[in-house]
């Protein structure tokens, strides 16, 4: 279990994954439209993740 | 071609460990399966740009460039690289133009963003607003006239920023449109059957020339919405990612989600919709010359293709209602 914070909810929330991308899944997130930040620092889908990180989407549509 | 991409095999048994090109962790992998680390992502993006800007031949020596800047991260990006192209080659000089169309929560913030990028990057801003040259912001215009928010505004947006790189003596006005905005515009077009607007699309905008016409350049044209947010968040920009309020409302958002939805299950479908308009754009140009017809506005004399235009229709519009 890991803490995702979701930018454009501006919520946290809890999900269960080994990677990023299954963060995703879990969350039903299009990865087209978030960042994906690990620690502060921009990471790729298959990127592994553990309970004692933090995970950050931000949102890719901006502006308009 | 969607689907058509050369696959990297990748390196040290997995694609994902490490750079292709060096031993750092990647940010970003390429359609084609590339990994790339922050320093080749930001090295891949600007040549992208260069190519961009040499393959359509969007910019002139002695241009006079100004930049449509909003504050968010595909204007300043294109702002950034411009400025930093424009002071190595000097070929071209470099202002930018913001307008504020009054969006509370929304542009007070972007706006103080772009002021301070160009105070910092040392740019030369000008700010036109709907308040002090059309007489109501935004947010009052949509109480006195029962239309989408993005329909008003871009009508507006669109002859302001005309008007304002005209009165700075600009040869070419550049927007951060990226490649996903293109294929959005591509679609909506195709959806509602309007080839003429269609055919204004492209890496340079128009299909008549005039002198009251400031052409378009879009060097963001083949890279995508994601990208763009990529290169804006590894540089730091003083950007926030934040969506206008406006905009979910919009046919567009709609058209966004189910193209991004496409994209993630057959990876290269946007490229190959502006890359299949691209092949078109020619004809298209060619065949809506002879139906486009150019006057000049019987109001406020700015070009259209009405007698009077769309600007001065919903001017007149909102002017009613304050009476």
């Amino acid at each position: 279990m890991v803490k995702v914070f979701i930018e454009k909810e501006n919520k946290t929330v809890i999900a269960k994954g080994n990677t990023i991308k299954e963060i995703l899944e879990k969350l039903n997130i299009n990865p087209e439209e978030v960042l994906t930040v690990k620690n502060n620092e921009l990471v790729t889908l298959e990127t592994k993740i553990s309970e004692k990180d933090s995970i950050k989407l931000l949102s890719v549509i901006s502006g308009g | 071609m969607a689907g058509m991409h050369r696959v990297y095999k990748g390196n040290a048994g997995s694609p994902y460990m490490t750079c292709k090109n060096c031993k750092e962790k990647p940010v970003f992998v390429q359609i084609s399966n590339v990994p790339l680390c922050r320093q080749h992502f930001i090295r891949y993006f600007e040549k992208k740009v260069l190519y961009t800007i040499k393959k359509f031949s969007i910019i002139n020596k002695n241009d006079k460039i100004v930049a449509a800047l909003s504050g968010g991260k595909d204007s300043t990006t294109i702002l950034y690289i411009l400025n930093e192209l424009s002071k190595k080659t000097r070929h071209f000089t470099l202002s930018a133009l913001l307008i504020d169309e009054g969006i509370k929560n929304y542009r007070d913030k972007t706006k103080q963003d772009a002021i301070d990028f160009c105070k910092k990057n040392k740019i030369s801003l000008e700010i036109l607003s709907y308040k002090k040259d059309l007489g109501n912001t935004l947010d009052e215009m949509l109480k006195k006239v029962k239309q989408k928010p993005c329909s008003i505004c871009g009508v507006f947006r669109r002859y302001l920023l005309n008007k304002g790189a005209r009165n700075l003596h600009a040869t070419k006005l550049a927007t951060g449109h990226n490649l996903d905005d293109e294929a959005q515009s591509i679609l909506m077009n195709q959806f509602r059957r309007n080839n003429e607007t269609s055919a204004r699309l492209g890496p340079i905008t128009g299909i008549l020339k005039d002198k009251q016409f400031i052409p378009r350049i879009k060097p963001l044209y083949l890279l995508t919405e994601k990208e763009v947010a990529i290169y804006a968040f590894l540089k730091q920009f003083p950007v926030t990612f934040t969506e206008c309020p406006n905009a979910p409302q919009g046919y567009r958002g709609d058209v966004r989600i189910m193209l991004n939805q496409l994209e993630s299950k057959y990876p290269g479908t946007k490229h190959s919709i502006v890359n299949t308009f691209l092949e078109n754009l020619p004809y298209l140009k060619e065949s809506c010359k002879t139906k486009s017809t150019l006057n000049y506005c019987k109001i406020c004399k700015e070009p259209t293709s009405k007698e009077i235009c769309q600007a001065c229709v919903l001017l007149n519009e909102i002017k009613k209602k304050n009476v």
